[in-house]
């Protein structure tokens, strides 16, 4: 394998790794708080809001949000390890 | 001055605003009609894409569904977000270092065979279609209420104004004026629904305000009142919902993968000039998204709140201006059956008198609270903000699937640029007058249509565009055999437990509740339709040829974000 292939072999699976857990936070705000775990997280009480309730409605969104800007920084990162940034 | 004065008055000045962008920004070229040159900057795309997005449906409806739904409209909040965290991470900066033009060029070109290439055009034909003629719907509504014109009128007059600006700028010209849509859009949807939060909780931010206490000094927390309110009338908890946990999470599923394989949304990504341009702007689309979808719940709650306040148990003659207004377009409709005079609201359907289309809530609040005409005003041009742009954006696929991919592609590859131009506008216009057509006379079958739009989506584009960048042994074999097989199981659901056809008609659907698989409805059914598109295509790629050297190497190559130059459609 060459040093050019080597590089965007580690390359992929480094971003690979970091999609990976950012999905997994995406799937634990939504599908996990909003919706499997919802009344377990409706017992507490924040404001007005019921939690579970609160993710399903709010909570959920905000978090997609930080997780596209997280995602923007840490592959800018990346691809300045690389040398692949422009 | 009156309501309909105001409403001349913005209508007119934001009209204006958006023929002015339009001739400013002609397309010149093919690559400035489908890319709009490629130049656009991630914050500007970010505003286009939000426009494109946030259709008549997001505006109108959405608020009014989840007032009525309550814990189940959830579905859609999480569900037309989420999308983007899927289009941001798995789809947008691959497909524009990719660095064509269309969706069905990616599937055509990953999968070295034309007739994936059709599959893919008909897929985006059918979803953008079923798309634009809801659109034009939601157009004719908002004349037809506040410039008190015929409906027929009001879809024609926006005819005329999409047509305007799509066929002569192409995607140019919508990049620009889906900037100015978002902000009229936006601003329009925020103010009442600031002004509302302070009248019902005195606190001005409108996602604070929906948990917070109400402003009549009782103390009690506004969710609350409305969770005893709903349970007295006999329905559900406002905060818990009627639907099982496994339907919420299918919808929820489908409607996010649904929405990162729309064709219209993910050509907003090929506009941008880098790979990091394309992830930064999914950001932006979806904060300036989020704005209004952490909005709609809370003007849900405060007007289910002030719509039960106001008409529960009261006499009919009371009933404030608004009321009769909305009578008269039989958006609202009552019936005394017990004679008391009173209006009874309440679940049970053999009592109730009063029944609300859900899709006047939005447009009816600020009469609800009584805001003054000009804050009404806004809101009707802010929903037709919102049905143009989305419109637009979709007519763009319709023309590009058409004058791009069939022919430039497939039927004559030696047109000239000018000539695939005037291809492309030519079937922008068509398209325009099929839309205004459905909008007219809508088939009975749009509503149930849109739903499928999703799941069409989901069940196609979604799992043969990521294993096309994420699985490099993915072949045309598995994924062609993939989208048939899923477009087809999600036709079939829909066609069997939507419009009940092999059971004998719409009559029976009801019925068939009870035999939906896994309990998941035809709305869900995509989660499933993907699932088995994903598994097929692998299976079928076992059996068959790898794909070719070329293509592995592509697919190589659009996994570096380095070198993306600029999109080309050669």
């Amino acid at each position: 394998m060459s040093d050019k292939q080597q590089k965007a072999t580690a390359y992929w699976k480094e971003n690979v790794r970091y999609l990976f857990i950012l999905l997994t936070i995406w799937f634990a705000v939504s599908y996990g708080a909003g919706i499997l775990f919802k009344d377990a997280l409706d017992a507490i009480q924040i404001g007005g809001f019921k939690l579970g309730f609160w993710f399903a409605q709010q909570g959920s969104i905000y978090v997609f949000v930080i997780l596209i800007f997280v995602y923007v920084r840490l592959m800018n990162k990346l691809d300045k390890k690389y040398g692949y940034d422009e | 001055m009156s309501v309909q004065t105001w409403t001349y008055i913005l209508v007119g000045i934001t009209f204006a605003l958006y023929i002015g962008i339009a001739i400013w920004s002609r397309a010149g070229s093919t690559k400035e009609f489908y890319v709009a040159g490629g130049g656009v900057s991630p914050l500007a795309n970010g505003m286009a894409t939000a426009a494109d997005w946030m259709s008549a449906a997001s505006f109108i409806s959405m608020a009014g569904i989840i007032a009525f739904a309550g814990y189940d409209g959830s579905v859609y909040l999480m569900g037309w977000t989420g999308g983007y965290v899927l289009l941001a991470l798995l789809l947008a900066p691959y497909l524009r270092k990719f660095g064509k033009f269309t969706v069905p060029d990616f599937i055509g070109d990953r999968y070295y065979s034309n007739t994936a290439r059709i599959v893919a055009v008909i897929c985006a034909l059918l979803v953008s279609f079923t798309y634009v003629a809801g659109q034009m719907r939601g157009v004719g509504l908002v004349f037809s209420r506040f410039l008190e014109v015929d409906i027929n009128t009001g879809v024609i007059i926006g005819m005329i104004i999409v047509l305007f600006y799509a066929v002569l700028g192409g995607m140019k010209g919508i990049t620009y004026t889906q900037v100015a849509q978002y902000c009229v859009l936006i601003f329009a949807f925020m103010v009442p629904a600031i002004f509302i939060s302070i009248q019902m909780t005195g606190n001005p931010i409108p996602q604070l305000g929906m948990g917070s206490t109400l402003n009549d000094g009782s103390g009690t927390f506004l969710l609350e009142k409305l969770d005893g309110l709903s349970t007295e009338l006999g329905f559900n908890e406002y905060t818990n919902g009627s639907k099982s946990m496994t339907d919420i999470f299918a919808i929820t599923l489908a409607l996010m993968v649904g929405t990162a394989g729309l064709p219209h949304v993910i050509v907003r990504f090929f506009t941008v000039k880098r790979v990091k341009d394309a992830r930064k702007s999914a950001g932006w689309a979806l904060l300036l998204i989020a704005i209004l979808y952490t909005t709609a719940p809370a003007v849900a709650v405060f007007a289910r709140t002030n719509m039960i306040n106001t008409v529960s148990d009261q006499p009919y003659v009371d009933m404030p201006e608004w009321f009769s207004t909305w009578e008269k377009t039989e958006l609202i409709k009552f019936d005394d059956k017990n004679g008391d005079g009173k209006i009874q609201y309440v679940a049970d359907a053999q009592v109730n008198e009063l029944t609300v289309d859900r899709d006047i809530m939005v447009l009816a609040n600020p009469e609800i609270a009584n805001l003054p005409a000009w804050v009404i005003a806004l809101v009707a041009a802010g929903s037709l903000a919102a049905a143009l742009s989305t419109a637009a954006g979709l007519l763009l696929v319709i023309s590009s699937s058409i004058s791009h991919d069939l022919i430039k592609k497939v039927l004559k590859p030696d047109i000239s640029e000018k000539g695939e131009l005037w291809a492309a506008r030519g079937a922008a216009t068509v398209a325009v007058v099929i839309a205004g057509y459905f909008g007219i006379d809508p088939p009975g079958f749009v509503a149930a249509v849109v739903a499928l739009a999703f799941g069409l989506a989901a069940a196609s584009f979604f799992p043969a565009i990521v294993l096309g960048i994420f699985y490099k042994k993915m072949n045309k074999e598995g994924a062609i055999a993939g989208m048939v097989v899923g477009i087809l199981l999600m036709l079939f659901y829909m066609l069997k437990f939507k419009f009940g056809i092999f059971d004998g008609g719409k009559s029976a659907v009801a019925g068939l509740k009870e035999s939906w698989w896994f309990g998941i409805s035809p709305e869900g059914f995509g989660t499933v339709a993907m699932l088995v598109n994903f598994a097929v295509s692998i299976v079928v790629m076992q059996f068959t040829t790898p794909p070719p050297q070329n293509v592995q190497d592509i697919v190589e190559d659009i996994r570096i974000p380095s070198g993306a130059g600029e999109a080309t459609g050669h």
